[in-house]
């Protein structure tokens, strides 16, 4: 698809606001030839891969390969890091992020990311959740407790909480946690959400309801998920990337693919724990 | 039968020696940590004892001690315009320097990249930290009671004060704000946030306790300070100042004035004094104490 076809898409999407559901299988991010440097460390090696709307994409590896950094140069939080260097290009409906007039805080609005560590604010269960939408400058009470117990009931943990909104999120249980992270991910209805390992800092019962939960979300959102668990990445995507050391994509194709026939021998030695 | 087997089993092993060592160490510090609490009683003790002989002696009435003004007079001396020129001072200090010392702090932490002027900025300001106080005395002096020509006003006392405490501020409030989990930076930035918007909604929040407690621990250093006050000429001055462009004495160099006189009476109002000076140094230290541990377990 060539890069006129999808700024088109862009504009028709900003104007008439067309629902997703309206063009499946859409592409939605996009990189191509994408390297990523720190200092004098390569990262990532040029990486061209195609992201599809409202399916769940899986990113697995062996530590080191680069996962964590492809994700946070999707919303380009590898910005904060000094010494980081990007080059190539990642499309976002057609739009390359990393072009001069893009502002990287509007992109992460419509691009939120969850995180390997739960992090709540040290504020009330409310204010989390509450944050993305204020500044982003909603300050009316009733829309604000709307959009509040949406997104608790998006994630998940609006049964649990609701009582204690005015509770601080940090005396909820680290799944509890993760899941009001989520909440306020999704509270300002972005696009695509991008986790990081959201459940490797959980227990094994924590971890399963935010996988049942990721099922839910990808009705409504594109979800992007760095994991190390390959039973996760099987168990919840639709598609999977294998990166392997040195930053480079070995393989991505449907899940049920890459885990039963995979293209790549080192893919099949990497699934099969010979190495990684 | 099996205790004599257990007897042997370690028989080869001496630690007499290596057990001793340990006790002869542990004697040393235990004894080095109390140096300073033995030092600190005999003080208080001494300062103690000479209000009490203040008060019986010398009939020194608290009340009068803290309502009237400074007199050549010993009898009918006081400590009341000590005390509001201290208190001034204090919230001079405060607008002076807490606003820089933040600003300086959320910059060099939040903004400035890590590079050779970062580096030079930080250097300076830990050096700056570590300029004996007199010589702020003397800037204070040569820049603005005569420089820019203030005279020994309560304004010059208070910015030589707050030069004097900003580093202090700077590094503690950079070590508060080091201490905020760049979890919830990401967090908020990833949420859509502007940078200052997350360091206005989160960072400063959440280390504003840390940044509070330094900044008390600057100012009790800044009211005990009297090198810099005499530099700028804050002595020989018995009334309470009416504001800040007024002459002042604070209660170091009030306590300092009295110590010099010939007079026992005078002297032990400077026990007095030293008291009350103390106990604006003990509340602070409080307050300090408290903020800490109130919020130490908020991240």
């Amino acid at each position: 698809m060539s890069t006129e076809e999808q700024s088109l898409i862009t504009t028709e999407v900003q104007t008439e606001n067309t629902t997703r559901t309206d063009r499946p299988d859409e592409t939605v991010l996009e990189s191509r030839g994408l390297d990523v440097h720190y200092g004098d460390e390569r990262a990532l090696s040029d990486v061209s891969i195609e992201i599809p709307e409202h399916k769940v994409t899986a990113i697995i590896g062996p530590s080191g390969c680069g996962k964590s950094t492809f994700l946070r140069s999707i919303n380009r939080m590898n910005d904060q890091i000094d010494a980081c260097r990007v080059d190539g290009e990642l499309y976002f409906h057609g739009k390359n992020v990393y072009d001069d007039d893009v502002d990287p805080v509007a992109l992460r609005r419509k691009i939120g990311q969850v995180f390997q560590k739960p992090n709540p604010f040290p504020k009330s269960v409310y204010d989390n959740v509450a944050y993305g939408l204020r500044v982003q400058g909603l300050d009316d009470k009733l829309d604000l407790d709307d959009a509040v117990e949406r997104a608790l009931r998006g994630a998940a943990l609006w049964d649990e909480v609701e009582g204690k909104l005015d509770s601080s999120g940090l005396d909820l249980s680290g799944g509890q946690q993760q899941r009001l992270c989520i909440a306020r991910a999704i509270a300002t209805d972005p696009e695509v959400i991008l986790m990081d390992e959201p459940t490797s800092a959980l227990d094994p019962v924590a971890a399963s309801k935010i996988e049942d939960l990721i099922d839910e979300l990808v009705e409504e959102y594109t979800v992007v998920i760095v994991t190390h668990n390959m039973q996760q990445a099987a168990r919840i995507s639709d598609k999977t990337a294998v990166f392997l050391t040195g930053g480079e994509l070995v393989e991505f194709d449907d899940t049920a693919t890459i885990f039963e026939d995979p293209a790549d021998d080192r893919v099949e030695d990497y699934i099969t724990g010979k190495f990684g | 039968m099996s205790s004599e087997t257990d007897h042997d089993l370690f028989a080869d092993v001496d630690l007499g020696w290596e057990h001793r060592k340990n006790r002869i160490f542990l004697g040393i510090i235990f004894a080095a940590s109390m140096f300073g609490v033995v030092m600190l009683a005999l003080l208080l003790f001494d300062v103690a004892t000479d209000l009490y002989v203040g008060l019986t002696e010398y009939n020194i009435n608290l009340v009068d001690f803290l309502t009237r003004d400074g007199s050549r007079r010993e009898e009918l001396s006081g400590f009341r315009g000590a005390i509001v020129a201290s208190i001034m001072l204090m919230v001079l200090v405060t607008f002076l320097a807490f606003f820089v010392g933040v600003g300086s702090a959320i910059y060099l932490e939040e903004y400035a990249p890590d590079n050779r002027i970062t580096r030079l900025i930080e250097a300076n300001l830990a050096n700056l930290a570590g300029v004996p106080s007199i010589v702020y005395g003397l800037l204070g002096l040569a820049a603005f009671v005569n420089g820019v020509g203030m005279g020994p006003i309560l304004l010059a006392g208070a910015i030589a004060l707050g030069l004097l405490v900003m580093p202090i501020i700077i590094v503690s409030a950079q070590e508060a704000l080091r201490a905020v989990p760049d979890g919830v930076r990401n967090g908020s930035l990833a949420t859509g946030a502007t940078q200052w918007q997350t360091i206005r909604n989160v960072v400063l929040p959440a280390a504003m306790p840390g940044i509070m407690t330094g900044t008390i621990l600057a100012l009790a250093r800044a009211i005990g300070e009297t090198a810099p006050l005499i530099m700028v000429g804050a002595i020989f001055i018995n009334r309470m100042p009416r504001g800040p462009f007024d002459r002042f004495s604070a209660m170091p160099t009030q306590i300092y004035n009295w110590a010099n006189e010939p007079s026992q009476h005078f002297i032990h109002l400077a026990a007095t004094g030293i008291v009350v000076l103390l106990s604006f140094l003990f509340v602070m230290n409080l307050i300090a104490i408290y903020i800490r541990h109130r919020y130490e377990t908020e991240i």
